[in-house]
């Protein structure tokens, strides 16, 4: 693997979504409304709130979780606590959804674009080995996705424990959950999720058809991924932990299945059906 | 006759139910430029792609600079250049953005001739401009840059002037007698015959995804050319009236010089013999030569004839 030539393909990429503004901006304000403009309305409601019904529900709900979990939810009032456990639980799987739908949005266009293009006969002509390509295109989309979870995870952490922090006497986010999250889920969730939509864009016709089949694949990925972080939070330590180890595993089988299956025909725009690898023993 | 750069031998390749290239045999001389003539469909990008091993063939043996595609691919790659029909860039990213990818692809560094590749095709007053700018024949140029960029031992253009105007199709012409001349190995296809006038070693004629025919051109000439037409003039055009009552003239037209059509060009000594005896002060006398098109309409007319009969 030639990594000066993965990181070539992943660069260019990069550059080309840093210039199409048409293209990053929609996704840009998914990440602002869901790591910003939720927070904020969700939690300075809530914060402010005066025995309202919102707040005794929440707290009602609240009752009901395990007394493990009651536990770790800090404040003396019920808003407070309320505020805590939207900031802390509800909230908090947003970083999974957000980098899965960037990426998705990346990644579907990748093979495809190349054959759209027509750079795809340049690449296929190059030196560059099918795998780099792969690894390549799949960096151009792990890099945002993964790059939008971990602005936001700091964007976010400042605005919860602005909002919330004072009434909880400082500092309390993140926490031991979050980090799991997003430093040893996120990333394999993103890759397992890529490892399907990369594999998609070298097999469909068109951009279009990509981003519709990719939304079709990384739906049920967000929201087992969704469940599985919303669990992750309540129970980080050794959930977490095996979750993300588990996570990584399929992430590795998907790539480097996903790694074998795309040729240089391919990105010719032909075979997409048809073509069949033929191997022959090296001398 | 130096060692051959690129050769076919019994090679197809199969699209589902299309036979692309079937039984291709093939032989390129290196330091030589060959033509792949044939209309559309004819075989000739499949043949360029099977080359560098961005396709597999499915039958037969290819050997690219003495390494087999399917298994020295890279290397193939590494020393080739290619010029594809359609002239794809990043059309967000600028020229020399573009380049410094090609660069990056075949590793040459810091040290990549970018901005000497961008003079030679003209194109350096706008390498700051994103390639979604560019006309097509800008276009053309920049594909040209980057194909040459890593110094290839083998350049293979697949239709490289389509579409383009005089300046920049005369550009790729210009880049090829140039690169003929440092005795790299050139292989183009097209279907404008008179691109390969002039400059084609050897020409091959494809159709169907196989080459019937394949020589340098003047010996495609002699094989094929059937025209027993002769222009004739003289100082005083009228010492050559007498021209189609003589023996072997089928027909006679006057048209600024005489052409006469023969029953045999092995006549034409004794014609001229006779014209002199008789007075003329001949100024021209010229068998008809075909040009590359004619040729090449000529080729496959013979062919079909082939086919009938098989």
């Amino acid at each position: 693997m030639n990594w000066h030539r993965v990181w070539a393909v992943t660069r260019t990429d990069l550059r080309q979504l840093m210039k199409s503004r048409d293209y990053w901006m929609p996704m840009a304000l998914l990440a602002v409304l869901f790591f910003v403009v939720v927070p904020i309305v969700a939690l300075n409601v809530i914060a402010g709130a005066q025995d309202s019904n919102v707040v005794t529900q929440i707290g009602a709900v609240l009752e009901t979780l395990p007394l493990t979990i009651q536990e770790n939810i800090r404040g003396d009032t019920p808003e407070v606590r309320a505020a805590f456990a939207i900031a802390v639980y509800l909230l908090a799987p947003i970083a999974i959804v957000v980098p899965l739908t960037i990426a998705a949005a990346v990644g579907s266009n990748t093979i495809v674009g190349e054959r759209e293009r027509g750079t795809g006969e340049f690449l296929a002509h190059s030196p560059i080995t099918e795998r780099e390509i792969y690894a390549g295109k799949l960096l151009a989309a792990l890099i945002p996705g993964y790059g939008a979870t971990l602005a936001g995870f700091g964007v976010y952490s400042v605005l919860v424990n602005v909002i919330v922090g004072p009434q909880l006497g400082g500092w309390f986010f993140p926490t031991s959950g979050w980090w799991v999250l997003i430093l040893w889920v996120v990333p394999p969730a993103i890759a397992i999720a890529l490892s399907l939509i990369v594999r998609i864009s070298a097999r469909v016709q068109s951009a279009a058809a990509a981003q519709q089949a990719a939304s079709l694949v990384s739906l049920p990925v967000i929201v087992v991924a969704y469940a599985v972080a919303s669990g992750l939070v309540y129970d980080p330590a050794r959930t977490g932990l095996i979750t993300g180890l588990v996570a990584w595993i399929i992430a590795y089988v998907g790539l480097a299945s996903g790694s074998r299956a795309l040729r240089r025909e391919i990105l010719l725009g032909i075979g997409i059906k048809s073509a069949k690898r033929v191997t022959i023993p090296r001398n | 006759m130096p060692d051959p750069a690129i050769i076919f031998r019994r090679v197809g390749r199969r699209f589902g139910d299309i036979q692309a290239v079937r039984d291709l045999d093939l032989e390129i001389a290196a330091g030589s430029v060959a033509v792949l003539l044939g209309p559309n469909g004819a075989g000739k990008t499949t043949t360029v792609r099977l080359a560098t091993g961005a396709l597999q063939a499915d039958d037969g043996d290819i050997r690219v600079l003495g390494m087999d595609p399917r298994v020295d691919g890279t290397d193939i790659r590494k020393a080739s250049g290619v010029v594809p029909p359609k002239a794809a860039f990043y059309d967000r990213l600028s020229g020399q953005e573009n380049l410094e990818f090609a660069a990056d692809m075949w590793e040459l560094g810091s040290e990549a001739p970018i901005a000497k590749a961008a003079e030679r095709f003209g194109i350096s007053h706008a390498l700051d401009q994103e390639v979604g700018g560019y006309s097509t024949g800008m276009r053309t140029r920049l594909a040209l840059a980057r194909a040459i960029l890593h110094d290839p031992t083998i350049l293979l253009l697949d239709e490289p002037t389509a579409g383009l105007d005089p300046e920049s199709a005369r550009a790729v012409l210009d880049l090829i007698r140039e690169m003929a001349g440092q005795g790299r190995t050139i292989l183009m296809c097209t279907h404008l015959l008179h691109e390969a006038e002039g400059i084609a070693d050897q020409v091959v004629l494809m159709n169907e995804g196989h080459a019937w025919v394949a020589g340098p051109p003047d010996h495609l000439a002699d094989t094929y050319w059937t025209d027993t037409r002769v222009h004739f003039d003289a100082e005083d055009r009228s010492a050559l009236a007498g021209l189609v009552d003589l023996d072997g003239v089928v027909s006679h037209s006057v048209n600024g010089h005489v052409t006469v059509e023969l029953d045999h060009l092995d006549r034409l000594p004794d014609i001229v013999a006779h014209l002199v005896e008789s007075g003329a002060r001949l100024t021209r006398v010229e068998p008809v030569q075909p040009t590359l098109e004619e040729l090449y309409f000529e080729m496959q007319r013979h062919r079909r004839r082939q086919v009938d009969l098989t």
